[in-house]
């Protein structure tokens, strides 16, 4: 019984289509199908048949994040698990949304909407997986690898990584801790190899920080910049490496006011990995490891 | 070319064109209206018209309830001035 990986993040944006324009020109997913009121889309270099679902809705934020396990019967086991913990879960039947079968969905201790599924429709990509070429010729825009990681904000960042540690059986790379120890204000949190599958920073409950999609090198992330620049995209910190996870990172705004990051070269995470503990004092190292300073819509800006 | 008058802050003006939106104009004048995600959605550049008339882009109901909206709360980044304003940041 385990949690493979961050499998999908449902967005709610303003405008659909302006939207889907976005995630698909500029970003550069393919969209993969529609239902009513909801897009569906992958990156090039996944499998699954989508890992970003757009919603309509008269706010930006997160609907909700999904989590892949390993096997069905997974569900239930995980369901008694969180159920011990106290937090509410419902299940979701087969259908809720396109291609998607059964799934389990949590309230965390944040407030936010955490989903864990396994069946889901396979559609492949389109260099194959027999012999296939390292990259399709036809990309557009950024053309990430795949959705990485999502940062969330809540009151109880404690709890929350006790949520996912011990019910959800998550591990703990990285932490920001008050200089005296006591109130834990960042907690970073994998389950398999990556140096964060979703993150936690002190703030509003409910809240998403941003949803990050992975890119190959620092080369990217600037051409990911040069793309952005040329569509008049938000552009919040340029390109720049974080103390914590070590990336590389450039952030920036969806047409909605969801932050997005483009991220890459991270170290990797084992099971026996330790966390490292950053201090509230060097936060902005940690964060922004040249500029070393926050910024205040960095801190503010939340959908 | 519309002129925006700043409230509180004695003589201060600024020039906005038509369909320009009130925080790309201002800030290119050196007016500080805090800036976060320019699009609507997270509240940060938040102001009030006190005076005149303006078109609203798509703005987040969650950062700009109805009750602001009737009171001429506008999210800088999606108000788009219809002629002179006066605005309280």
């Amino acid at each position: 019984m385990a949690i493979m990986r961050l499998g999908r993040a449902e967005l709610k944006v303003m405008d659909l289509e302006k939207s889907v324009d976005y995630y698909t020109n500029v970003i550069g997913l393919e969209e993969t199908g529609r239902s009513e009121g909801r897009v569906y889309m992958k990156a090039w270099d996944e499998y699954d048949h989508h890992s970003i679902v757009l919603q309509e809705a008269d706010s930006p934020g997160l609907d909700h994040l999904a989590f892949k396990v390993e096997k069905l019967e997974d569900l239930a086991q995980f369901e008694k698990k969180v159920e011990l913990f106290g937090c509410t879960v419902r299940r979701v039947s087969s259908g809720t949304r396109l291609a998607e079968g059964q799934a389990i969905r949590i309230e965390t201790p944040t407030g936010h909407q955490v989903e864990l599924y396994h069946d889901i429709e396979r559609l492949g990509k389109k260099v194959g997986s027999v012999n296939p070429h390292p990259w399709p010729l036809e990309t557009r825009g950024i053309a990430p690898h795949a959705l990485d990681h999502c940062l969330l904000t809540g009151e109880d960042v404690e709890t929350a990584t006790r949520f996912f540690m011990e019910a959800l059986g998550f591990k703990q790379s990285e932490k920001i801790m008050t200089v005296d120890g006591e109130v834990m204000l960042g907690s970073f949190l994998f389950t398999g190899n990556k140096a964060h599958d979703i993150a936690f920073v002190k703030g509003p409950d409910k809240k998403l920080h941003h949803a990050a999609f992975h890119v190959d090198n620092f080369y990217e992330v600037l051409k990911a910049a040069d793309i952005l620049s040329r569509n008049e995209v938000q552009i919040e910190v340029t390109p720049t490496r974080h103390g914590i996870t070590r990336g590389q990172t450039i952030y920036f705004f969806d047409p909605s006011g969801n932050r997005n990051e483009a991220f890459c070269g991270g170290y990797m995470t084992y099971a026996d990995f330790p966390t490292i503990t950053w201090t509230e004092d060097r936060i902005g190292q940690g964060i922004f490891y040249h500029r070393r300073e926050l910024i205040e819509s960095f801190m503010k800006a939340l959908t | 070319m519309y002129n925006i008058q700043v409230e509180h802050r004695e003589g201060k003006v600024f020039r906005c064109a038509e369909k320009e939106d009130v925080l790309t104009a201002a800030r290119r004048q050196g007016v500080a209206i805090p800036l976060g995600c320019r699009g609507g959605g997270c509240g940060m550049c938040k102001i009030q018209v006190t005076k005149g008339r303006f078109d609203r882009g798509k703005s987040s109901m969650e950062v700009l309830p109805e009750g602001e909206r009737e009171k001429n709360y506008s999210l800088a980044c999606k108000t788009y001035p219809l002629g002179d304003l006066t605005i309280k940041i």
